[in-house]
């Protein structure tokens, strides 16, 4: 029979959730790296066992963290104990830890400099991994997205870590700037048609798309409209919080900025705005039904200066006509004194015949929905604040 | 022998329950001894000093004989008493925060 794994990042470590295909009943794993702050983790398509792990810490930086056997035990990735770090011509081996901005003038580009919050320009520095997106055909590459914004790879299971450095070097880096949480890669999205596209989203830059597996990238963000910038239909600079796509129709991609909902058609040639009836249209979160290409949640925010649901209601809304027209859905969710915020990580959907709906909330609950958002449930309500929410089908 | 105390969450990370020790080969120096630690234990590189720099995360300090050692150059020789395992190098998380 065949079940779900949900994985939970909060800040405070992480945790593992598992129930059968039915999802009434759940185990609770955790917390794995107790008291670091765990971004985000993801397991791979191909291979359900390989977990990766995003750990991190104000004070000792950034850790990569893997498992081979579904969260049981992990590992980070790189030099065994006792093995020296360089070899003995004195090059450095493996170190699953090391973000470095490629500046080599082979493959690397510039270390430049992007707009701070006071105007001021800023040289890169990476300060953590915000997303891992593991290949859709190889269980060794996984790509992270960073803060500062930029795109590492690893092809070797998580040990080494390279930047596709195209992206940073695009040349309209010193008009990006640090959104609240800072200047982060958040969303890679891979085209499962296409090995070579992804899409990728930065606050506060845009989205970006590549055709040619990460050497070239383009901005995506034509019919964007920011009042926050000064030029609100600018190139770049809008701050996309998340966007989401079904794998049946990677043309089709849908937005949540800052304010505003929107989707494109043409995988990010135009956009087009799909706010309609929602009761706000900010937010952080956005997914897509597993089978069902029109249908989408958000999960709508008072405003940018408040951060929390609107009217005390933990409200998802739900669009079956891919935007526009949008339903509460409310059975199951707090409907009075409830002020919690749902970050850009934290919804994911899964894959079983009547698709799961599950998302978490800086008050710490895990929600989940068995029948696509109809009937909600918690699954754990006191957790850390929640970071990061993914979702596995077991077979 | 050099004995070196660790924050908790790095004890985690080494996955060791108390205090570590290394061995050194010539002069005992804070550079040299996170050397000999970062060798013994290659998950803690980056976690003390940055990556790149070399130089030690903002938020640690670096305690011997009951002197703060944060400041002094990374090739100093250390106090005899870390030298010859009497006392630890003490690494130490700042607090921030009530």
């Amino acid at each position: 029979m065949s079940g779900v794994r949900v994985l939970v990042g909060t800040r405070k470590g992480a945790f593992i959730l598992s129930s059968d295909a039915k999802r009434e009943k759940w185990d609770v794993s955790g917390p794995h790296f107790a008291g670091w702050e765990i971004y985000h983790a993801k397991g791979s398509p191909v291979d359900p066992d390989r977990l990766y792990v995003s750990q991190s810490s104000g004070w000792f930086g950034q850790i990569i963290q893997r498992s081979d056997d579904g969260g049981k035990t992990w590992f980070q990735p790189g030099t065994p104990p006792g093995e020296p770090t360089t070899t003995p011509e004195g090059m450095p081996k493996a170190e699953s830890n090391k973000f470095v901005y490629d500046t080599s003038a082979e493959t690397g580009a510039p270390l430049t400099t992007h707009q701070f919050y006071d105007g001021t320009q800023k040289p890169w520095e990476f300060k953590r991994v915000w997303h891992l997106e593991p290949s859709l055909s190889d269980p060794d590459t996984v790509y992270a997205g960073v803060e500062d914004a930029a795109l590492f790879r690893s092809t070797d299971g998580g040990k080494t870590w390279h930047e596709l450095s195209g992206l940073r070097g695009h040349g309209t880096g010193p008009s990006w700037q640090p959104g609240a949480g800072g200047m982060c890669l958040h969303s890679v999205i891979l085209d499962p048609s296409d090995p070579a596209r992804i899409f990728i989203a930065i606050s506060a830059a845009g989205a970006f798309r590549t055709d040619d597996g990460g050497k070239t990238w383009k901005p995506i963000n034509r019919g964007l409209h920011s009042l926050y910038i000064p030029n609100p239909t600018a190139e770049v600079g809008h701050c996309v919080h998340h966007i989401a796509m079904n794998p049946s129709r990677p043309n089709v991609l849908f937005m949540q900025k800052h304010w505003d909902v929107l989707r494109t058609d043409d995988a990010g040639e135009n956009w087009h705005e799909i706010s309609g009836n929602l009761p706000t249209d900010f937010g952080f979160v956005i997914d897509v039904h597993a089978h069902e290409p029109e249908t989408i949640y958000v999960v709508p925010i008072k405003s940018d200066g408040e951060h929390y649901v609107a009217d005390g209601k933990l409200r998802v809304y739900r669009s079956r006509t891919g935007g526009n027209e949008w339903e509460a859905l409310t059975n199951g969710l707090p409907q009075s004194n409830c002020y919690v915020n749902v970050l850009r990580d934290a919804m994911a959907v899964d894959s079983l015949d009547s698709c799961g709906i599950y998302f978490g909330t800086s008050g710490g609950q895990v929600y989940a929905s068995a029948d696509a958002g109809d009937n909600w449930a918690p699954i754990v309500r006191d957790l850390p604040p929640v970071l990061s929410v993914e979702v596995q089908v077991l077979k | 022998m050099i004995r070196v105390t660790l924050p908790y969450h790095l004890r985690t990370l080494a996955r060791v329950d108390d205090e570590v020790t290394v061995d050194v080969q010539g002069e005992v120096t804070l550079r040299s001894v996170l050397d000999a630690l970062e060798t013994q234990y290659p998950m803690l590189r980056g976690t003390i000093r940055d990556h790149i720099t070399g130089e030690r995360r903002p938020f640690l300090r670096f305690f011997a004989c009951e002197e703060d050692l944060s400041h002094q150059s990374p090739d100093t020789p250390l106090p005899d008493a870390v030298a010859n395992g009497t006392e630890p190098l003490v690494v130490l998380g700042a607090i921030a925060g009530g």
